[in-house]
């Protein structure tokens, strides 16, 4: 973005839909203090944003979640969105996913509900700017650290964004169909061996992936409860409270998993019978309750394949202009 | 080798961007120890893959950044460092004073803690207070002090039915533990008493009060000292 000065410009929050907040990739460097990283859902369809804007991937966006809202641009930008179909218009015209789009000030974008996914990025170029705190935007919900106030957007809330002030011409970029498909359409999740794999018999860990699952309604950006076949530990061993990743497939006593996401506990005293693998984390971020879903057992090796294969996908040789 | 011949302590990758090390399958000093040891190791050396720190009881969680380091690297890097631990000089212990208001309209279950060790409530706020704590580690939330150990005198079941709230700041026993709400929340812990002390502030350049390995004395103040100290918000704390 050579030649653009940045200007303080804001978004007007006219309504919030049903859970919309600031993210970016996440905050680091503080779990041993008991802060888990947070930061978007669906970290890949916010770096694509960010690519199509040419944002950093890191700058912060609008992470809208089952239904997306209104939002009012107090100057004009350039914003994009991203992930889930919400039936975006701005100003009553539809507008493309996964692409630029400019806006006038006082233009009204209006999202409702989802018609694919759980979750939509709503970037802006130049990125969301409220008050960093510990390095990052993210805003954590469960302990109302960061983000706007620490909290989930509200009617009225005017959001600071740095709005780019340049003479170059406005040209839509968008993604490439084809890899939209290759990164988004997951229809099992692939996952590795958790530390406790071996507390669970071969038929228990047959019937973990044979099952399908379902999200249940008690699902957020802390854990997705699963509800679906009862798996047994072998041995009902005493586990000591450890450390947790993003991802974690733990095994309550009830047997029905729960998957550990963006805002974690960092610690916790469940078995873990898989981890999900980091390329298929965002994957995760787009499950709505009710949404069916099955896993697979793959290698470490493999997992690490995939996401060298995954990370190839995100950059700017697959945007194309329109 | 040595993971096949002694098991512990033991390397495994938890997941592809994160490598668990466990000292032992216990709560001890001595794996609290070892934990310490290699968390200050791993802050010495800064390798650049790394993304987060998740200390417990007796292991260490390290998160990485898989782009920056392959995963098998990775562990051989941790596994090398495991083998140094015993080089390394533990840290000093910090003694931080935490004053408690033991007061039943701020600890609604003191009065059970007693009955339910059939010892008077001065002897809990007693007992209480005048033991030293090792703070384990932090985790579950921001500032979350794991603390050990609770004289036996004062173990008491958890509620049947967690509360909704419990205000920041509450000191509470749960079973055989005892430790501090850094914020409102949940929980299902008998409240015995409540700090003026903010235990985590994310807007402080030193966010959390407590690290882990600090010894912690709860320190008795009245009603009037609580009221004084939390209206001046106090955030600074004595260290002895």
């Amino acid at each position: 973005m050579e030649g653009c000065l940045n200007e303080i410009s804001y978004i007007n929050v006219i309504s919030p839909g049903f859970q919309t907040t600031v993210q970016d990739l996440g905050r680091y460097g503080f779990a041993h203090l008991g802060v888990s990283a947070s930061g978007a859902a669906d970290p890949v369809s916010l770096r694509i944003g960010n690519l199509l804007l040419g944002n950093p991937q890191n700058a912060a966006a609008l992470e809208l979640t089952l239904v997306g809202g209104e939002y009012q641009f107090e100057s004009g930008c350039v914003f994009a969105l991203t992930g889930s179909d919400f039936g975006a218009t701005l100003d009553g015209q539809e507008i493309p996913l996964w692409s630029s789009v400019k806006a006038q000030a006082g233009q009204i974008l209006r999202s409702g509900s989802t018609r694919s996914g759980a979750r939509c990025y709503l970037c802006i170029g130049g990125g969301i700017n409220t008050r960093r705190v510990l390095g990052s935007f993210s805003t954590h919900v469960m302990t109302s650290i960061g983000g706007f106030s620490g909290r989930p957007l509200r009617g009225g809330d005017r959001v600071r964004f740095l709005g780019q002030v340049g003479d170059a011409p406005f040209r839509p970029q968008r993604l490439k169909k084809a890899v939209i498909h290759q990164l988004m359409h997951r229809s099992v999740i692939r996952v590795t061996h958790g530390p406790q794999a071996d507390l669970f018999s071969d038929e228990v860990t047959a019937l973990f992936t044979t099952a399908v699952y379902h999200v249940t309604e008690e699902t957020n950006r802390m854990g997705l409860r699963l509800t679906g076949s009862v798996l047994k530990q072998e041995r009902a061993a005493e586990m000591v409270t450890e450390g947790v990743a993003l991802g974690a497939v733990q095994i309550p006593p009830s047997g029905e998993p729960i998957l550990l996401f963006v805002e974690h506990q960092t610690t916790g005293g469940y078995p873990k019978i898989a981890n999900v693998v980091s390329a298929d984390i965002h994957i995760l971020g787009q499950l709505r309750p009710r949404d069916s879903v099955r896993f697979e057992f793959i290698s470490f090796e493999r997992a690490h394949e995939l996401l060298l294969r995954q990370e190839a996908m995100i950059s700017t040789q697959f945007l194309e202009f329109v | 080798m040595f993971s096949e011949v002694l098991r512990y302590p033991r390397l495994q990758l938890a997941s592809d961007c994160s490598v668990l090390v466990t000292f032992g399958i216990n709560i001890s000093r001595e794996h609290h120890r070892d934990v310490v040891r290699l968390f200050t190791l791993l802050l010495s050396e800064r390798h650049p893959a790394i993304r987060n720190l998740h200390p417990a009881y007796c292991s260490l969680l390290i998160t990485f950044d898989p782009l920056v380091a392959d995963p098998h690297h990775f562990r051989d890097f941790i596994h090398g460092l495991v083998e140094r631990i015993d080089s390394v000089l533990l840290p000093m212990s910090r003694v931080v004073e935490i004053p408690v208001c033991y007061d039943t309209a701020l600890g609604p279950d003191l009065q059970f803690v007693a009955s339910h060790n059939h010892i008077s409530v001065a002897e809990v706020i007693r007992y209480h207070s005048s033991t030293e704590y090792l703070v384990y580690f932090l985790g579950f939330s921001p500032g979350f002090p794991y603390l050990g150990e609770l004289p036996k005198q004062l173990f008491a079941p958890r509620l049947p039915t967690p509360r909704v709230k419990v205000p920041a700041g509450s000191v509470a026993i749960g079973g055989n533990q005892t430790g501090i709400y850094p914020a409102d929340s949940p929980g299902g812990w008998r409240i015995i008493g409540r700090t003026p002390l903010k235990l985590f502030r994310a807007e402080r350049s030193e966010p959390a009060l407590l690290h882990m390995g600090d010894i912690v004395r709860f320190v008795p103040i009245t009603r009037r000292e609580f009221n004084e100290m939390a209206l001046l918000s106090m955030n600074q704390w004595r260290v002895a």
